[in-house]
């Protein structure tokens, strides 16, 4: 069974030019669950991960394994499985062959190619070009390749782009399952929706900073959530709230008012005497308290 | 030791499991074959009389069969150049290098491996390239009645020095390759450096003993003077070549400092 190593972002800082993509980013990911690497198009994610796996020089700060550089790892794929960009292949070139060359590459066991294609249901269509290969099948080869060294550690970067909903499910399930082996797992997005449902904790960037680092719970907290209210009197509604010393903003549809639930706003128009037409909980209070920590951001 | 072993046969792995070295290979070997056997057959017939030179003196051509079978690198060593160019900037053009380095990260003993691969490759098409020359070669030569020389220990060592200077070749296509990562670009250059460049800057140095003793030192005349035998040397009498081991050092320094001078520059870049 694979150990899981923790992986360690230590004041890491990545400038191109006159861009800095990534800027002091420090964090750890911690074996036995999945974390998810969340944060617009553009903040730096993919730059972070390459720079952990030895692509990207940092202009300062560390990534390491346990301590140890990917470029010093004496043995990188059974130690850390990656997948980036899902277009990493020869067009030319069949699954089975891409699995091999690297295989060899790395002095891995040659069984380990069709237990990994088998594992991502790829061993039907291991023998074709991987031109002809649609994008969820291209994602499927992506993680067999980072299987092959079955490896303690996964990075993997937007597994779900361009999946269909089955293999949205599936790849949730494997995730699961692989962290239940013990391993370590990262998985970046740029959707939290996308991953709410298959992972424990969460790192998120914007513009190349850490605005939040915790459990999937710890994004909830109180001050995130906020309710659509309003009312054919929609200006003795704003005096009620406000006397009541809540915060909201005015929108077409009525006022959203912050740090609040609903039936606290139910209970004070009711003793301000105020008919009320909506009171709703918006949406998902994840999607809001993210997309609220990286417009936070955008603003700075 | 044992990974650049690895990785050696990871490069290898990489060029027999897509389509590009065959169809190289077919292409070289029937571009040899035509040119060897087509010219060997107009040449010898020209020398024995059979067809009337045009002013009347037969034109030296030294002895023909080294000449024809020498067609194998003077012609055909833009195919290996083509295929350790393309093995490298395929990388680059289909991003394989973020698995190629994630499987290595020590990307210096990665293009050790690139290198040694390709310099194996080369001498193979330098097989391919002597059995079509050879091939064709001597079948014309022989029914036109000149001596194919196949017996001559000279011409075994013709076709030694003809597979290092392909294996050589293929090595200055790797460095090429990662010098200049662009494949539309590498193979604009590698055509009209081989096609048009070189063969113009070799006619100006048969012209005069000064730009020839600069021109011997071109990749293509350093090539033909390791092999010992060319058509160019033949075609432009006067041009100076060097021995044929100084030959074989200059291409070899090419081949040098293109891999340094690539490993310098992009090969140690951000993958991006």
């Amino acid at each position: 069974m694979p150990t899981g190593i923790p992986i360690q972002i230590d004041g890491i800082t990545k400038r191109f030019g006159d861009v800095t993509a990534v800027s002091d980013l420090s964090f750890t990911v911690e074996p036995g669950r999945v974390t998810g690497f969340l944060g617009p198009n553009g903040a730096g994610k993919t730059t972070t991960l390459r720079m952990l796996l030895g692509l990207v020089e940092p202009t300062a700060g560390n990534a390491t394994f346990g301590g140890v550089r990917y470029r010093d790892l004496p043995s990188p794929l059974t130690t850390v499985g990656a997948a980036l960009e899902a277009a990493s292949f020869h067009p030319g070139r069949s699954a089975r062959d891409h699995l091999l060359v690297y295989a060899r590459a790395a002095g891995l066991d040659r069984g380990r190619i069709a237990a990994t294609l088998q594992k991502v249901g790829l061993t039907g269509y291991a023998d074709r070009r991987v031109g002809g290969y649609s994008m969820g099948m291209r994602q499927r080869l992506g993680l067999a390749f980072t299987l092959l060294g079955d490896p303690g550690v996964l990075v993997l970067d937007e597994p779900i782009n361009g999946l269909d909903p089955e293999g949205i499910k599936w790849i949730r399930l494997f995730l699961r399952e692989l962290a239940a082996e013990g391993r370590t797992i990262l998985v970046s997005s740029h959707l939290l929706s996308e991953v709410q449902q298959s992972v424990d904790e969460i790192v998120i960037i914007a513009k190349g900073r850490l605005v939040h680092r915790g459990t999937l719970a710890s994004l909830e907290a109180g001050d995130h959530v906020s309710v659509l209210v309003d009312s054919p009197e929609r200006d003795a509604l704003g005096e009620a709230l406000r006397s009541a010393g809540l915060e909201f903003d005015r929108v077409r549809s009525g006022l959203v008012v912050h740090g609040t639930e609903a039936a606290q706003i139910g209970h004070i128009a009711f003793i301000a005497g105020v008919e009320l037409s909506t009171l709703q909980r918006q949406r998902s209070g994840l999607e809001d308290a993210f997309l609220s920590l990286v417009g936070e951001a955008d603003s700075l | 030791m044992n990974r650049i072993l690895a990785g050696v046969n990871a490069e290898f792995t990489k060029f027999f499991t897509t389509r590009m070295w065959w169809v190289l290979a077919l292409v070289l070997f029937g571009y040899v074959a035509l040119l060897s056997g087509g010219l060997g057959a107009l040449f010898g017939a020209i020398s024995t009389g059979a067809i009337p030179a045009r002013s009347g003196n037969i034109p030296h051509f030294g002895s023909l069969a080294p000449l024809v079978y020498s067609f194998a690198s003077s012609v055909g060593y833009v195919f290996p150049v083509l295929l350790g160019a393309l093995a490298t900037t395929g990388e680059f053009r289909h991003q394989t290098l973020t698995p190629t380095f994630l499987a290595n990260p020590r990307r210096g003993e990665v293009l050790s491996a690139k290198t040694l691969s390709s310099l194996v490759m080369g001498g193979g098409y330098g097989i391919v390239a002597l059995a079509a020359s050879v091939g064709a070669g001597a079948l014309a030569l022989s029914l036109i009645g000149i001596d194919a020389r196949l017996g001559d220990i000279a011409t075994w060592a013709l076709f030694g020095r003809a597979v290092i200077a392909m294996a050589l070749w293929a090595v200055i296509g790797v460095g090429l390759g990662v010098l200049v990562p662009n494949q539309a670009a590498v193979i604009v250059i590698i055509l009209a450096f081989t096609q048009f460049v070189e063969p113009l800057l070799r006619l100006a140095g048969a012209l005069s003993e000064a730009t020839g003793s600069v021109a011997r030192f071109l990749p293509g005349a350093a090539s033909d003077s390791l092999v010992g035998s060319s058509f160019f040397t033949v075609s432009t009498p006067g041009g100076s070549m060097l021995d044929w081991w100084q030959g074989g050092l200059v291409l070899l320094g090419y081949a040098v400092v293109l891999i340094i001078g690539g490993w310098a520059t992009t090969w140690r870049r951000d993958i991006t």
